[in-house]
């Protein structure tokens, strides 16, 4: 018997983790995502002790730890803080590459959203431009009943 | 720190886009098998060797869950204690030196790994994002980091030249390192014609996927000192956590950065780190990254470190040098990266850094990071 442990070809196997999943959204994402599916709205969280507006909304404050209940309708549109055209392809990419992603600070907020860039020439995005967004058809409550945002004329 | 825990000894496997061939325990086990015989050191449960091990992996890396369990073997926790830091190298290194402050134990092996080459990396990210915006984006570390490029070359005028530069010099430096990942000889024109990512981050500007493992003895004072006649001391620790959401964040800004290193500096009794620090072993997974974490570390002042580069203060040779090992550009596994940069720093500290030594070395900071956008930052000071 020959003592070469190492073979000329190793192997090696396919293997995936599948596994489902149901993430619970809680009472404040859900009004936030129920808001964009039933009447295209986007709702902001105020914190009233920081005076600060959060898109997307969440319980609790990152600057004081209080817990916010002050809801804020937002108009939608806002702009852009900063963006980059992916030219990769994931399959969990919702649009083919390339396209934008940008961190969009939308009028009465004081966080950034990110999300998508639509109807817009790749190469003439800007940092500064105003964007408004595009709501989908057919809505599922999910962030993705904003299909993307486009240039505000 | 009262009581002083040094590092007695590492070793790395060198660094490869795939370790073919190789399975994962057999990494683990070489680099293992070195620090032991490095030292002398063997596992015991009587206080005489190794005490306890710290691993550093992460699950969906690994491809398993609670991924330190198939390693006990190789990891030396056989029928002995074992932690996992499930983050990176420079926080493992920290809770191994925090198991000795404790008292609880004398002398611990820490050891990362990781294969990047055995799955989709940028869906690996893409997962660690909470689910409800950045998951249905399908938004990866790669995309977040170039909106955060964006907003920082943008603030302080950074140029894409200015990135390459970082690039250039990273694979310098990685020619003298012999566990380097394929260190080139790159000009400035050679990374801006490179491939684009996601704008403005192109492939070279990007860290690599890459295989590897490094392991590092740690030990109380008075066994450091038996061990060998050179342990570099753990002087100071910082760790901070920013927002997840790179939206909630200025992006312009690494403030936990700055954050985990003024604790650091603290501790270590350091006033002025750009005048005390002898060289930086910094984590960066893109150049602009290393511009921006340099500021972050207190070498400079806010949007200086791009000028720092250009007149060589931080190449080799200058007066603070930022990863003479090349870093992580060159290729580092994610959960491997941190261990390195404090496996490097002592090896500049002991004089056993052969070409990239840096003469005279002192004090070192050595990074640590994790997260979209550099969420988590860990700074470590060590010194003579
Ligand atoms: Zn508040």
């Amino acid at each position: 018997m020959s003592q070469e442990t190492k073979p000329k070809a190793p192997l090696s196997i396919e293997g995936a983790i599948i596994l489902p999943y149901r993430y619970a959204a809680g009472g404040v994402m859900s009004r936030f995502l129920i808001a964009l599916r039933d009447s295209k709205k986007t709702l902001g969280i105020r914190c009233s002790r920081c005076n600060m507006v959060y898109v997307p909304p969440r319980e609790t404050c990152l600057h004081c730890f209080g817990r916010m209940d002050e809801w804020v309708e937002l108009e939608g549109s806002g702009t852009v803080e900063s963006y980059t055209v992916v030219r990769y392809s994931l399959p969990v990419h919702p649009m083919a590459a390339p396209f934008a992603f940008a961190l969009i600070k939308l009028d009465g907020a004081d966080t950034s959203l990110t999300h998508l860039l639509g109807e817009i020439d790749l190469e003439k995005i800007k940092v500064g431009m105003k964007v408004e967004p595009v709501y989908s058809e057919s809505r599922k409550a999910s962030i993705l009943d904003i299909s993307y945002f486009r240039p505000a004329n | 720190m009262n009581e002083k825990v040094g590092i007695v000894a590492q070793a790395q496997t060198k660094y490869e886009p795939l370790k073919e061939g190789v399975d994962l325990s057999e990494m683990i086990f070489d680099v293992v098998k070195q620090v032991r015989e490095q030292t002398g050191l063997k596992f015991t449960l009587d206080g005489t060797g190794i005490d306890s091990t710290v691993t550093c992996s992460q699950d969906l890396w690994d491809g398993r869950t609670i991924s330190g369990m198939f390693a006990s073997d190789v990891a030396g926790a056989h029928l002995r204690p074992e932690e996992k830091v499930a983050g990176n190298g420079v926080s493992a290194a920290a809770y191994g030196c925090m198991q000795i402050l404790s008292g609880h134990y004398d002398v611990v092996l820490m050891v990362a790994w990781c294969r990047e080459s055995i799955t989709n990396g940028r869906l690996v990210e893409w997962m660690s994002m909470e689910p409800f915006v950045h998951r249905m984006l399908g938004m990866d570390f790669c995309a977040a980091a170039a909106l955060q490029a964006r907003r920082y070359m943008d603030k302080y005028s950074v140029t894409p030249e200015d990135c390459a530069r970082v690039v250039v010099r990273a694979h310098s430096n990685a020619r003298n390192n012999p566990y380097a990942q394929s260190p080139r000889k790159l000009s400035v024109e050679d990374v801006l014609k490179s491939k684009e990512l996601a704008s403005p981050i192109r492939e070279l500007d990007a860290k690599p996927t890459s295989d590897g493992a490094c392991a590092i003895i740690l030990a109380r004072e008075d066994k450091a000192k038996k061990i060998t006649s050179n342990p570099i001391w753990i002087k100071g620790f910082g760790s901070c956590y920013d927002a997840h959401m790179p939206g909630d964040r200025d992006l312009a800004k690494c403030d936990a950065l700055v954050s985990a290193a003024r604790q650091a500096y603290k501790e270590a009794g350091i006033k002025d780190p750009a005048k005390e620090i002898s060289l930086a072993e910094i984590s960066a997974s893109y150049a602009y990254q290393e511009l921006m974490y340099t500021e972050g570390l207190g070498l400079c002042g806010e949007g200086e470190a791009k000028e720092l580069l250009a007149k060589g203060v931080t190449d080799m040779g200058g007066r603070l040098p930022v990863n003479p090992s090349g870093g992580s550009l060159v290729g580092n596994p994610v959960t491997v990266d941190g261990a390195v940069r404090v496996a490097e720093a002592f090896l500049q500290l002991s004089n056993q850094a052969g070409a990239r030594q840096v003469p005279g070395a002192r004090v070192a900071v050595a990074h640590g990071v994790d997260g979209a956008c550099g969420q988590l930052h860990n700074v470590m000071v060590l010194g003579i």
